[in-house]
């Protein structure tokens, strides 16, 4: 039994775990507050990748600002995207939003196809980054541990934000009830922008780490790690911030570890999403953590 | 007899008079296209008929029912594959598998062309109807995300089961049985059955939980059957048009059947109007020959003396932008929930002549 | 005595940590009129919710005829001839008038889809017996001219009034009304009170009904149970209510 190989395996899974579940948030929180499925958000993922490109490679900035000024200007777009899509169909029926949601990110692909490209573009690596852990017959880049750090801080802020914060409780109250914290008098176009801001805020950095582990840039980056992040969120129990890091993680290791333990399975790999999510619909359809959502 | 059972009767058999005439003058123009117009327009025609079979289908399931599905891609990829792989005679397919031969038995069957067409639709339903039980006991939101993946894992599973569908080199040389006659005449009677499901009791029961779920349940509706019904009949539907639209292209692959397959689709319901099979007739028309229209904008071109170097997949954006106005400015689409009817037409073109004739004066 | 046609029996509601309803028992006969008052938020909406199925109970049991329906789903219930309204009109907005009332008769249809699709066997006999019952339905509460108008467009004494016609619809043996007159002023509601009783002896009905209007309550119901907080705290005629120190005590604390 090679346990250095299963470790790796362990700690590539996490890593791709981490990445599911810093978008599985976005979804899972926007979701619990407006039952909207923001298929959008996953190409916050590519947005802020190719910012980041273009801020270091064509702008030259300094990694640091660079990644910042990418993260800043996609969560930004998310308040856009919901102010200028969502909001005005509000009170139109479910599917009305989730058609333009659709609309959003298709256009957000096509966007980018007619303006950039389709020929993949190299993400920068800064040399911070590069490098590898070798002890024994064990090698794990350097970025997965950034990756894991960098999620773990991030996982905790979002904790804490809405476990303690009043504008974390009204979100939280809001995915409960919408008129009756309506009543009260909280602002609730604030509380969604928030909701927003927050998700796609971790979305971007997860486009970005995405990138330095992944490297290849191009419109259609965040199609597949969109869907498979909502089913993370499903996995977890949707409208749950622990369920959705939960999920992601669970994802991820699962993906890793079937095609370590099965490499013939390899071409299936984005399969598993699938399947996990057609077995816990049939199994536990509230997910891990489990809370049922008032309809 | 009544009076007004007296009109109901001749004007039901006005009705059925115009519609027959109708069905004829279109069997003429066929005759005619099939015989005297360029390959290119009886292309068009033929495509025209197939969106129109996947729309109406499609609008049933998304407008009628109010369920929000992203199965088209998935499920003309099964009824292509699956009408395809039947199809071909054994040695066509000792032809085409260079990788790894394809398994038996598929290796040895070869189907007319309608039983295939018909395996099709059905294998699809039974796909439809596997994927139906977990997603609308749960929660309809998730129908969306479910057809999504599924579509995505499908292209996966035909790049991946080489024995079976050729992997990514796909299925070439297909007969082009798809003719005028066998797209147009499923289209009408997509159109009919459709129709006559939507006018039903089942069909008040599908717009029932689209309008109120809740209250549906309340009054005895079994939303799940009902959800399921719909998805199932429109899955049947778009498998056939799978079938159809690979014998008319004659080349299939797992890339052919990307998500903008159902984008496209989407963009068509929403234009003609959620929930209208009308509406969903005109919109394929109008957005088909929309897109052949934009292609040539994609490739370089000359207007009005000038040279234009073309933008590829301005198309895509376009559509996007299309989409997304009319839900936010018009999301009743060309006929909102209207149906077409002769007495609608006749009154129309009626108010249009008086109108012509006051502004004569 | 014979068995009454409705019971519930310790029936209780929680959601999370807050109790909505506590033990509830009701008993009603064949043929009477129950009102179920109290002031807002007592329960009542989530007593009719638990026992029509569009929520579970957390206790207690809902009998119908003899038999036991707790924890069954609404189409089951509404199938086995429970009737309701809701109290914010739940009609299908976009739906013609008298689609709303034909869409309760998809329970009791006798064709299946494939009959539907191919126009054969009994498809137009039924059609036409569907289509026949509602305007029946309609013409009874005074809305046959209306039959073709969208739901949405009607005007709200209207709507209240197609809520009924709809639930008629399902032939239930027991109707639940909630809040059926909310909204209308004393000539609409004596006009409704009215017709009320016209329904109740033409169909043979057991009525189960909501309402804050307290002189509609008393004059139409045979007994009535009071609730507040989700507890019952009086049962027995319009008279025995009326004189009920813990009721006035109820509706007083509310101010």
């Amino acid at each position: 039994m090679d346990y250095s190989f299963i470790l790796q395996q362990i700690v590539f899974g996490l890593t791709l775990g981490c990445l599911y579940s810093l978008v599985a948030i976005g979804y899972t929180m926007v979701y619990g507050v407006l039952r909207l499925i923001n298929f959008a958000h996953g190409d916050l993922l590519m947005v802020s990748a190719y910012l980041a490109f273009y801020g270091i490679v064509i702008f030259h900035l300094p990694w640091p600002v660079g990644f910042g000024l990418a993260i800043a200007l996609t969560a930004v777009l998310g308040i856009l995207i919901d102010r200028g899509a969502y909001k005005p169909i509000r009170r139109s029926p479910r599917i009305s939003a989730l058609i333009t949601a659709i609309g959003v990110s298709f256009l957000l692909e096509n966007l980018a196809l007619v303006v950039i490209g389709a020929r993949p573009k190299a993400f920068p690596e800064p040399a911070v980054f590069v490098g590898v852990l070798e002890t024994g017959t064990l090698r794990i880049p350097y970025m997965s541990f950034w990756v894991l750090g960098v999620t773990a801080v991030l996982l905790a802020a979002v904790l804490v934000v809405v476990r303690r914060t009043r504008i974390g409780m009204a979100m939280r109250a809001l995915s409960r009830d919408m008129e009756t914290v309506r009543l009260m008098g909280i602002d609730i176009d604030r509380v969604i922008s928030f909701t927003f801001v927050l998700g796609s805020a971790l979305a971007a950095a997860g486009g970005i780490m995405w990138c330095l582990r992944d490297p290849p840039l191009d419109p259609f980056l965040g199609v597949m790690p969109g869907l498979k992040a909502f089913v993370a969120a499903v996995l977890g129990g949707i409208g749950s911030v622990t369920g959705a890091a939960l999920g992601g993680l669970l994802l991820g290791l699962s993906e890793v570890l079937i095609v370590a333990v099965k490499p013939e399975w390899s071409g299936f790999k984005d399969a598993v999403a699938f399947s996990l999510l057609i077995t816990i619909l049939l199994t536990r359809p509230t997910g891990i953590v489990g809370e049922e959502l008032p309809d | 007899m009544s009076p007004s059972h007296a009109t109901e009767t001749t004007s039901h058999t006005r009705d059925r008079f115009l519609s027959l005439t109708a069905l004829a003058v279109l069997g003429v123009f066929l005759w005619f296209a099939h015989n005297y117009l360029s390959g290119y327009v009886i292309r068009i025609l033929n495509t025209i008929a197939i969106y129109i079979i996947v729309a109406v289908s499609y609008n049933l399931i998304n407008g009628v029912t109010g369920q929000f599905s992203l199965q088209p891609n998935a499920f003309l990829a099964i009824g292509a594959y699956v009408t395809a792989i039947l199809a071909l005679s054994p040695e066509e397919k000792v032809q085409s598998f260079i990788i790894e031969p394809m398994i038996w038995p598929l290796s040895k069957i070869c189907l007319h062309f309608p039983v295939s067409l018909a395996i099709g639709g059905l294998f699809t339903t039974l796909i439809a109807f596997l994927m139906a039980v977990p997603v609308f006991r749960v929660r309809g939101d998730y129908l969306a995300i479910v057809t999504l993946g599924f579509g995505e894992v499908l292209q996966v599973l035909a790049n991946n089961l080489v024995p079976i569908t050729n992997g990514p080199l796909g299925l070439k040389g297909l007969h082009p049985y798809t003719t005028l006659w066998w797209s147009w005449g499923l289209c009408i009677m997509t159109v009919f059955c459709v129709v006559r499901l939507v006018n039903s009791s089942y069909g008040r029961a599908m717009k029932a939980v689209r309008e109120d779920e809740r209250a549906a349940e309340a009054m005895g509706i079994n939303a799940f059957w009902t959800k399921t019904l719909a998805f199932t009949v429109s899955a049947f539907f778009q498998g056939v048009a799978g079938g159809l639209l690979a014998h008319l292209i004659t080349t299939i692959s797992p890339g052919m059947f990307g998500f903008m397959l159902t984008f496209n689709l989407l963009t068509i319901i929403v234009v003609g109007g959620l929930g209208s099979t009308t509406g969903a007739i005109l919109s394929a028309a109008i957005i088909v020959l929309l897109g052949e229209g934009l292609r040539t904008f994609e490739e370089p071109f000359t207007l009005f003396g000038h040279y234009f170097q073309g933008v590829a997949g301005m198309r895509m954006v376009i559509f996007s932008l299309l989409l997304i106005v009319v839900m936010l400015f018009a999301d009743r689409g060309i006929m909102g929930r209207e149906e077409f009817s002769w007495r609608k037409l006749i009154d129309w073109a009626r108010s249009l002549a008086g109108g012509a004739r006051r502004g004569r004066k | 005595m014979s068995s009454p046609l409705f019971q519930t029996h310790k029936l209780s509601v929680m959601f999370g940590g807050l109790t909505a309803l506590i033990d509830l028992a009701l008993e009603i006969r064949e043929g009477e009129i129950v009102g179920l008052i109290g002031p807002n938020g007592a329960g009542k909406t989530t007593a009719f919710n638990a026992i029509t199925g569009l929520i579970r109970p957390s206790d207690g049991k809902v009998y119908f005829k003899g038999q036991d329906i707790t924890g069954r789903r609404a189409p089951y219930v509404a199938r086995t001839g429970i009737g309701r309204t809701f109290q914010n009109i739940r009609l299908y907005q976009d739906l013609s008038v008298i689609e709303n009332v034909m869409v309760a008769g998809h329970c009791s249809v006798r064709y299946g889809v494939l009959e539907a699709v191919l126009g054969l066997g009994r498809y137009a006999g039924e059609e036409l017996r569907i289509r026949r019952q509602a305007e029946d339905l309609l013409d009874r509460m005074g809305l046959l001219s209306l039959a073709e108008e969208k739901a949405g467009a009607l005007p709200y004494g209207s709507q209240r009034k197609l809520e009924v016609a709809r639930a008629l619809a399902l032939e239930p043996e027991l109707l639940l009304l909630d809040e059926p007159v909310a909204g209308m002023n004393p000539g609409e509601t004596e006009g409704f009170r009215g017709l009320l009783k016209r329904l109740h002896a033409e169909f043979s009905l057991t009525v189960l009904l909501i309402e804050h209007d307290m002189g509609f309550v008393m004059k139409i119901c045979d007994r009535i149970k009071v609730i507040d907080h989700g507890v019952s705290i009086a049962w027995g005629t319009p008279e025995q209510i009326q004189a009920d120190p813990q009721v006035i005590a109820a509706y007083l604390g509310q101010g």
